[in-house]
């Protein structure tokens, strides 16, 4: 029903309503920045013990870090839509003669530049702390896109859930649910080290697909080669199911 | 009706689809047809099926059956059209509560594709004319509860309209953010946009509607201006206060109407009945009253109130006959 030119002009001005929300609201935008690096030098620090935030482990810590920084995106993707859901403003929207999908489009593009720019810090604090990319610049590339594309799989999971649930109160208990998610996975340690039942969960994690890929193309340790294609068809996967599922489950709000 | 701006006929809404598990019809069989130009006022009691109403004209609810029309469109196959000519001020603030007003009121304009330098010309003139100019800036959440309610309004009509639904607009609003939106809603009309409203306040029905459907369990139960309302259910009233609440029961006796048509309020002294000849019933009152020895401190005619209408409409006592 409505002109193809509106798709791309409602998608922007949705988008740009997120960019005008950041710029209200510049200290949760920081924090949500931040904390990633926070983990990254905790995590460092800790685990990393007499290694410290330097050397090996961090090479081997980096890309489990923004795997996890990506995983952890699904969280406040799921609030967003929770927000909007729960305030009326989306009884607007599906009012207007707009194309009522550039709402989870916007949605989408802001979330995915909001990661992009947790990315860029979390690289930028990694390269401060002396670690960097073995692997060239197509390596480099491809880690990104890959990181992105699992982001962008954890973005619909998180607009799926949101319009499932639908509820602040489910939303908690996702919070609450992302940390063994995003813990059980590769990104502190090898899965070799653990007991053999949770080698074998952590290394079916989606994440640890990623995680393992991103090592391998920035060549640091704990990489294997040849697993690209685990962390393309994972998040391929996940989103064959959950964006569909996403798009009819909004395009049936009104049923 | 040709020049009918809504048109709903037989529609009906069970949450959870038709003989779902919630069982209650939110909506059973309604109808209402409204002018075009014309305020119409929806008053019923929470749970009458207003709300629903309301969602399935704005195309957010699909109605389980009947005929609905908004302007001229179909709201299930022509959504996009009927979304084209419409104005949603639902009961909820419709915002984005962390921008700033002008900065919703420029969204909105965006996505109803005025382009950038109409939107932003359209989002001051109505900040101007809400009497929000001073406070475009700031972020919604700031604002005061008549605000918030003005700028929903404002972004309801960035398009002017064809037609406005406002679901239940003043509720949960002081008297005084009450009286804003009034006057608000009243210089609207006049400009050709038809209005429907619900409200559960009998006042707002009489203030701001030309007509009035009254809905009780998901259909009209009552449908006129609110003169004919009044009139419907008994016409004129004689209201007699009494210096002595214990002359109560012998003054009843002097009405000229059957005893159980007598309400009687003791903290007031007051007896209320229903009468047909007015100043017969007057001279006739004050004689017996008089004679009787019964000592009045006032008599007065006068037309029932909505509240008397609405209670009689949709109480659990008599329905009328002529409910449709």
């Amino acid at each position: 029903m409505t002109t193809p030119t509106y798709v791309l002009t409602d998608s922007w001005t949705m988008t740009r309503r997120e960019l005008a929300r950041w710029g209200r609201q510049p200290v949760t935008v920081v924090v949500s920045l931040v904390f990633p690096v926070m983990l990254l030098l905790m995590f460092g620090y800790l685990v990393g013990g007499g290694r410290g935030v330097s050397g090996e482990y961090l090479d081997f810590l980096v890309p489990g870090m923004l795997a996890l920084t990506m995983a952890f995106g699904l969280e406040g993707t799921m609030v967003a839509v929770t927000q909007d859901l729960n305030k009326g403003v989306i009884d607007r929207f599906r009012s207007m003669p707009m194309t009522s999908g550039a709402v989870l489009v916007g949605r989408s593009a802001a979330d995915m530049l909001q990661s992009a720019l947790g990315l860029a810090v979390l690289l930028a604090v990694a390269a401060a702390l002396g670690w960097r990319a073995q692997g060239g610049p197509a390596g480099f590339l491809g880690a990104v896109g890959l990181l992105l594309l699992f982001r962008f799989a954890m973005l619909w999971i998180g607009i799926h859930l949101a319009l499932v649930a639908g509820k602040p109160e489910l939303v908690q208990a996702v919070q609450i649910l992302v940390w063994p998610v995003g813990f059980l996975s590769n990104a502190f340690a090898a899965p070799e080290s653990m007991p053999d039942w949770l080698g074998t969960v952590v290394q079916w994690n989606p994440m640890s697909q990623t995680a393992t890929a991103v090592r391998d193309l920035f060549g640091s340790p704990g990489g294997e080669p040849g697993h690209v294609w685990a962390a393309v068809v994972w998040p391929l996967a996940l989103l064959a199911v959950f964006l569909p599922l996403a798009v009819r489950r909004f395009a049936r709000l009104g049923r | 009706m040709a020049d009918a701006a809504i048109t709903v006929e037989d529609a009906r809404k069970t949450y959870g689809g038709s003989g779902g598990k919630h069982g209650k019809p939110a909506l059973d069989g309604l109808d209402l047809t409204v002018a075009r130009g014309t305020v119409h006022g929806v008053l019923g009691p929470n749970g009458a099926g207003k709300t629903t109403l309301v969602r399935i004209l704005a195309t957010l609810l699909r109605p389980d059956a009947g005929r609905v029309e908004v302007a001229g469109h179909d709201v299930v196959r022509e959504g996009y059209a009927v979304r084209l000519r419409i104005g949603l001020l639902g009961q909820h603030a419709a915002l984005d509560e962390e921008l700033g007003g002008r900065q919703n009121l420029e969204l909105f304009g965006r996505l109803h594709h005025l382009g950038a330098r109409r939107a932003r010309a359209r989002a001051d003139e109505l900040l101007e004319r809400f009497g929000l100019s001073g406070t475009g800036h700031k972020a919604v959440k700031q604002y005061s509860g008549g605000m918030r309610r003005r700028l929903d309004l404002a972004a309801s009509l960035i398009t002017d309209p064809e037609v406005l639904f406002l679901d239940e607009p003043t509720t949960g609003l002081d008297p005084r953010g009450r009286a804003e939106v009034w006057d608000s809603v009243r210089s609207l009309v006049g400009g050709g946009t038809t209005v429907l409203l619900t409200t559960q306040y009998l006042e707002e029905a009489d203030q701001l509607a030309d007509r009035i459907s009254v809905v009780d369990g998901g259909r009209v139960v009552a449908d006129g201006t609110a003169d004919e309302l009044k009139a419907a259910i008994g016409g004129d009233r004689i209201d007699v206060v009494l210096r002595d609440a214990g002359q109560l029961g012998a003054a009843v006796a002097l009405l000229p109407v059957p005893r159980d048509a007598v309400t009687v309020d003791t903290d007031r002294r007051l007896l209320s009945a229903p009468v047909t000849d007015r100043m017969a019933a007057l001279a006739g009152v004050v004689r017996a009253l008089e004679e009787s020895g019964v000592d009045a401190e006032d008599i007065a005619l006068r037309r029932p109130t909505l509240d008397e209408v609405f209670l009689r409409l949709t109480g659990t006592g008599d329905r009328p006959k002529e409910a449709a």
